[in-house]
């Protein structure tokens, strides 16, 4: 018995370690520019996207379009990769030519080692503006003066609305500020019996896109301080989020509330609680106006930027954005007819274009914001608005990724629900927690 | 002189025939040793070694010493929610596991008419695979419209948050390894339809109720089932992941598939041990400091059962000893 015991978390060990047997890379970033694109020789390059469906269907689309300006060079897209399999693969050494990820908060995770190439020199090359990618999107595709990944295509947050549930509230305008939301949210809330036919507004950090991030740039709070350590407790605005969010959940009772979001339906269906009409409002981001239009399109909603704090209304407007990150994985066979393909897809003004219409998302070349908004829904000119807003940010680029986020969230959540105990302490606990998750992840710096 | 180049070539003959035997010993002990070697030992070691480094996978390790250590022990807070739901697990689910199995198998063991059916019965469950089971319980014990609180609402009872609870979602998960402990059955069955009735029918002539022939009887006999059932169940505890990686994420509103964003929800209440240590490796990265963790796990493990196995002299009755 002891045996199956050593045996069993052998399996753990060796699941971690066979993972190691690869070979390792160097750990350097390359600092020149990629070679020139051999037009006369004929190449085959295997792109890695995480789209699957019929966004993996639109992507190949415009793909396409990639090779008839290139005839020498053909693209084999390959969907539904996520970042672990390009991980595992930069680490074998048997890596695709290119390669996209959701998650630009991995920026860190693949520009750090030499991952991915610096695409720097070659930016320079080219002759590429990089100020016509908006501030935010310059901010999440760099580590370090390494700008190994493009952004292509982002996101951005904003208020969705129920205008029919308005109209019945006697609601004429969207909510500006947090107590304008509050207020708006308990009107349009409609209980019945122990729980709730019609949610108002649910901020629960946790359900659907509720979280930290999305929230930040709206109360003006900020990540990290000047000398880079957590801000979480030094930032009025986290408190302020903090409290908001128990206040609004203990008007609906968490208990009722959780019960109410377990039956809301999933996210990313025809289900969503906002589109059955069981969410009279819902921070959600651009991508919800192509969902609708295919699901519920007699659905009568219209969409606002986010309420700002309260005495904050200087940054009604801006919001949270993030995005798609494109990049060369080091080790790349064609790595030149690779950056044709992403500097395609991130800087062709055509390219961002049909992107932007198809998938639902903000184009990140600024260019092509304006042939986009030409005919975009009303609903969808509001993303494009807050995506161009001065106060609009993103998370800062760190090493622990996503981690110190999750840290902070799951804070939030034990704080919604009255189990967070003191915020004050609690906050300077998850500050002391992520300073400590950073220096371990950097290596070497363990606490 | 003849004698001894006999005695010689004897002795020569001998020396082959035990290289040939040690030889063939070694080609059929070979596909063993080199699934040992590459499958337990190599990434023991290697895990080991990983544990004193900073390693992402990306690039080469490099020494920490002590430091992944001195992290897990002094700094990091998730680790003690991990290790205090994993506890959890062993004080409270292995035992009403096992008293739940003994308690069916002594029923089952009397039942007089439908016993095959019976015991079929409640064996089912063990044949579902987890992650449907499990999907099927986040289904059933659903909060807001599964079946169980429905019903409990037709008798005016408001029914619990269920896997959505921070308070209620290990005991919930204590249900659903409730509902499939039927392996463990299986075996207390065997073991109590082996107790020798000469015994059981002496006692009773003796003038023991059902209670004394139990604990006087019984429950000595099927002591060494149930010491394995008590050592498998801890060690399966400290190995608790697919229900809880399943659970959280339905729970939370994802797909099956998305529970890496879910992890220890609500609240944290489902991050178990190895559920944090899956976080480290592949959600975060740090090999090393994973690699900490699971050499941490190894010797817990060890000792755990080692503590187990010495107490259990004092319990454990094998056929034919005497005390």
């Amino acid at each position: 018995m002891t045996l199956r015991a050593t045996a069993a978390i052998g399996l753990v060990a060796s699941a971690i370690a066979i993972a190691g047997c690869g070979g390792s890379s160097s750990g350097s970033s390359s600092a020149e520019a990629i070679p020139k694109l051999n037009t006369a020789e004929k190449v085959t390059i295997n792109y890695w996207v995480p789209f699957t469906g019929s966004e993996l269907g639109l992507v190949r689309k415009v793909v396409t379009g990639f090779e008839k300006a290139n005839p020498n060079v053909k693209v084999n897209v390959v969907g539904n990769i996520n970042d672990e399999k390009i991980i595992a693969a930069a680490h074998s050494g048997n890596v695709p030519d290119a390669a996209l990820s959701f998650t630009a908060d991995n920026t860190a995770v693949f520009c750090k080692d030499g991952t991915f190439l610096n695409l720097g020199p070659t930016i320079s090359r080219e002759g590429i503006d990089v100020n016509n990618f908006p501030p935010s999107q310059r901010a999440y595709t760099e580590y370090k003066g390494n700008r190994c990944v493009l952004p292509a295509m982002a996101d951005t947050y904003g208020l969705y609305y129920n205008k029919a549930m308005f109209a019945k509230a006697g609601i004429t305008a969207p909510p500006k500020t947090i107590s304008e939301l509050t207020e708006d949210a308990k009107k349009l809330t409609v209980r019945s019996g122990n729980g709730f036919s019609v949610v108002g507004y649910t901020p629960y950090i946790g359900f659907y896109e509720n979280s930290a991030a999305h929230y930040g740039p709206t109360f003006g709070a900020k990540w990290q301080t000047s000398e880079g350590k957590s801000a979480i407790a030094s930032e009025p605005g986290w408190t302020e989020l903090a409290e908001w969010d128990k206040h609004l959940v203990d008007y609906y009772g968490s208990n009722a509330l959780v019960r109410f979001q377990a039956g809301a339906g999933e996210e990313f269906s025809g289900s969503n609680a906002f589109m059955t009409g069981k969410l009279a409002m819902n921070i959600d981001g651009e991508w919800r106006t192509a969902l609708i239009k295919s699901e519920a399109p007699k659905l009568q909603y219209g969409t606002a930027p986010l309420p700002a704090a309260d005495g904050k209304s200087e940054l009604y407007g801006g919001g949270y954005t993030t995005g798609n990150i494109t990049g060369i994985p080091k080790g790349a066979k064609h790595p030149a007819a690779a950056w044709k393909l992403i500097s395609y897809l991130a800087t062709n003004t055509q390219a961002e274009v049909e992107l932007a219409n198809d998938l639902g998302n903000v184009p990140t070349w600024i260019p092509a914001r304006e042939q986009v908004q030409r005919t975009a829904s009303p609903q969808f000119q509001t993303f494009l608005s807050v995506f161009h807003n001065p106060h609009t940010t993103t998370t800062p680029v760190v090493p622990s990724g996503e981690a110190s986020q999750k840290t902070f969230e799951n804070y939030l959540e034990k704080y919604q629900t009255g189990n967070g105990g003191e915020l004050k302490k609690g906050l300077e606990g998850v500050a002391s927690q992520i300073n400590a998750l950073e220096a371990q992840a950097t290596g070497g710096g363990v606490p | 002189m003849s004698a001894a180049v006999a005695a010689d070539t004897r002795a020569r003959a001998r020396t082959r025939a035990q290289w040939r035997r040690r030889r063939t010993v070694a080609l059929l002990m070979a596909p063993w040793a080199i699934g040992f070697s590459v499958f337990f030992a190599y990434p023991l070691l290697a895990s080991f070694y990983y544990s004193f480094t900073h390693y992402d996978l990306l690039s080469p390790p490099t020494w920490l010493g002590l430091a992944n250590y001195e992290y897990l022990f002094k700094t990091d807070p998730q680790l003690w929610t991990a290790v205090k739901n994993t506890l959890w697990l062993i004080a409270v689910m292995v035992p009403a596991q096992v008293l739940f199995a003994m308690g069916v198998a002594l029923l089952l063991s009397r039942a007089r008419r439908g016993a095959g059916a019976l015991r079929t019965i409640f064996y089912l469950p063990a044949l579902a695979p987890i992650v449907a089971a499990t999907l099927g319980f986040a289904y059933l014990f659903n909060p807001a419209n599964g079946p169980v609180n429905t019903i409990l609402s037709w008798f005016g009872i408001e029914g619990p948050l269920w896997l959505n609870g921070a308070s209620t979602a290990k005991p919930t998960l204590v249900l659903l390894g409730l509902w499939s402990v039927g392996n463990l059955l299986i075996i207390f069955l065997a073991a109590v339809l082996d107790v020798p009735t000469t015994l059981l029918e002496s006692a009773e002539l003796d003038g023991a109720g059902a209670f004394r022939r139990f604990f006087h009887v019984t429950l000595p006999s099927i002591s060494p089932v149930l010491l394995f059932a008590i050592v498998i169940g801890v060690i399966d505890a400290l190995q608790y992941f697919t229900q809880a990686y399943v659970a959280a994420g339905v729970a939370q509103g994802g797909q099956a598939g998305e529970s890496a964003k879910a992890l220890g929800y609500p609240e944290g209440a489902t991050l178990f041990y190895p559920i944090y240590l899956y976080e480290q490796a592949f959600g975060r990265f740090n090999m090393g400091y994973a690699s900490a963790m699971t050499v941490v796990m190894l010797i817990v493990a060890l000792a755990l059962t080692g503590l187990i196995l010495r107490n259990s002299r004092r319990w454990v009755y094998y056929q034919g000893e005497t005390r």
